[in-house]
């Protein structure tokens, strides 16, 4: 922690091109966060918001482009080095990807008996606090498909905040739950970032991640065309992209407007 | 024919042609277990190995799926068995025992359906799942052990049933290299009583009821494994 200052980012992305089927899915984006910092990750479908987020932790890994953790490049072609990043780096998908044949708990613990080495003892005490964290300590012994989806996603959120990351990536966390889950889902998110994990989620939700986010992130075709905070990209009469994006999406989701209210 | 001397004649060799149980039950479990251990390593090279790997488990599963149970038995006994067990140091290891051959044969053979069994199984699985164990920081090994097969093993068992019961009956070729298993205990035994028709229905009825505990076991263990709520189709 030390040997950089405060002001180094958590996670840098430089430079990062990723071509799929053809198409510059990602071009030259670059991208920073610092410790505590919240980064909304919004744009059309098919903008690359995922793949820019499965890059940032090689799930997908990008063309050309450099991740920096802290700071120091990461090495993914050292197998060693990209699990030891990977466990740093949280990661909470759309549809939850909660191991099916194991339970809640074994969800949350089988990272840290493997992963870490942890003792079946420690994980099971550990798993068992980030389940209360995440208010489903009392689903623990249910497996994945005896679980509403707000639950899952609770239960993958445990997961990930089990590993200890530095940053977590969000991608679209409430896009697949019925209306009436989200706000279990947002919930927790909202007090992970009140609690100052990093954090850099796509989303939908406009006016939720403006009341949480220190910058919103425009994506199209791949590429980054507005940044800045949510007061200056959605205040009355800026008349940015970002702003045009955000009342389509809010007429179609029913949210008021797309105008950022504090 | 005469249905009391018949039937008497399938009474008195009932216990003979049993004897020949213990031998199929070796023949079954061995073949079944070595194309186990071989199939579960052949289905994640064939998934998840480089190309010219996947290329080779392709020509092993070609190879042993195209050549005849029969065929093979002959090669693996009078030639390759046969050569082996005349090589210093590999004698008198019981290499050249007809049991060995056929359990090589019955089990290499159902390796190669096996790990086709296991490939189609972890291909189904969302490709989530593996990313979901590698964004936790496990390796590709460790995802493959802790997510990916016990998922794919469980799906699957029927399958591996339906295997047994092909096994089971391709077992009775073992007879032709001098496995004395139910197979050959019939013909012997047809030929000293005179007696082919009843023998084969003793015969007959002792593989279907073989067949039917063994399916029977499976779904039961099928059962005993199945994740809560969770069917082949999905979430209930
Ligand atoms: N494996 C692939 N092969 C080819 N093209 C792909 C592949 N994966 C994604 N794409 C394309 O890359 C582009 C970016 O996809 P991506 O999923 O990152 O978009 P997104 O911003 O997350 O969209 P959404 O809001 O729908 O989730 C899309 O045009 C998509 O069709
Ligand atoms: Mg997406």
């Amino acid at each position: 922690m030390s040997q950089h200052s405060e002001n180094t980012p958590i996670l840098e992305a430089r430079n990062l091109i990723k071509v799929l089927g053809g198409n510059r899915v990602l071009d030259s984006v670059n991208l920073d966060i610092g410790r505590g910092r919240v980064k909304v990750l919004i744009g059309p479908s098919g903008a690359g918001k995922s793949t820019l987020l499965q890059c940032l932790n090689f799930l997908t890994p990008p063309d050309s482009g450099h991740i920096l953790l802290e700071g120091r490049e990461v090495n993914a072609g050292s197998k060693k080095e990209l699990c030891s990043f990977r466990q740093q780096v949280g990661m909470i998908f759309q549809d939850f990807n909660l191991f099916d044949h194991l339970s809640a708990l074994e969800n949350v613990r089988v990272a840290l008996m493997k992963v870490r080495g942890m003792s079946k003892l420690d994980a099971t005490e550990r798993a068992v606090a980030e389940l209360k964290r995440v208010g489903l300590v009392d689903r623990a012994a249910h497996y994945p498909a005896n679980l509403s989806g707000g639950q899952k996603q609770r239960v993958a959120i445990a997961r990930a905040l089990a590993m200890d990351p530095k940053v977590m990536l969000l991608d679209e966390p409430t896009s697949a739950l019925d209306p009436e889950l989200i706000g279990e889902v947002l919930t927790v998110i909202r007090a992970l970032a009140q609690g100052g994990m990093t954090m850099i989620m796509a989303t939908h939700q406009i006016s939720f991640s403006a009341s949480l986010a220190d910058e919103f992130i425009f994506m199209e075709k791949g590429r980054i065309v507005e940044h800045g905070s949510p007061a200056e990209l959605l205040g009355k009469g800026v008349g940015s992209r970002t702003q045009a994006f955000c009342a389509k999406i809010s007429e179609l989701t029913g949210e008021a407007d797309g105008e950022f209210r504090s | 024919m005469d249905f009391n001397v018949a039937f008497t004649a399938a009474h008195e060799a009932l216990p003979y042609m049993l004897g020949g149980v213990v031998w199929t039950a070796g023949l079954i479990v061995g073949a079944m277990l070595l194309g186990l251990a071989l199939g579960v390593p052949l289905a994640v090279l064939q998934v998840y190995g480089p190309r010219s790997v996947r290329r080779m488990v392709a020509t092993y599963v070609w190879l042993f799926r195209g050549i005849p149970i029969l065929v093979q038995l002959y090669i693996f006994y009078f030639g390759l068995l046969a050569w082996l067990s005349g090589l210093p140091g590999l004698t008198g290891i019981g290499l050249d025992s007809p049991f060995v051959a056929a359990v090589m044969v019955l089990g290499l053979t159902s390796s190669a359906y096996q790990s086709q069994i296991f490939r189609g199984a972890i291909q189904s699985l969302p490709a989530g799942q593996l990313k979901a164990g590698r964004a936790l920081g496990m390796t590709d090994g460790q995802v493959i052990r802790t997510v990916v097969l016990p998922q794919a093993l469980r799906l699957s068992i029927p399958a591996w049933s339906n295997e047994y019961s092909i096994l089971l009956k391709d077992s009775a070729l073992a007879f032709t290299i001098g496995v004395v298993e139910i197979m050959g205990r019939m013909r012997a035994i047809a030929s000293t009583t005179h007696e082919p028709v009843s023998m084969s229905f003793v015969a007959g009825i002792i593989f279907f009821v073989l067949t039917w505990v063994g399916v029977k076991g499976l779904s039961i263990l099928e059962n005993k494994v199945r994740i809560a709520g969770y069917t082949r189709q999905g979430a209930v």
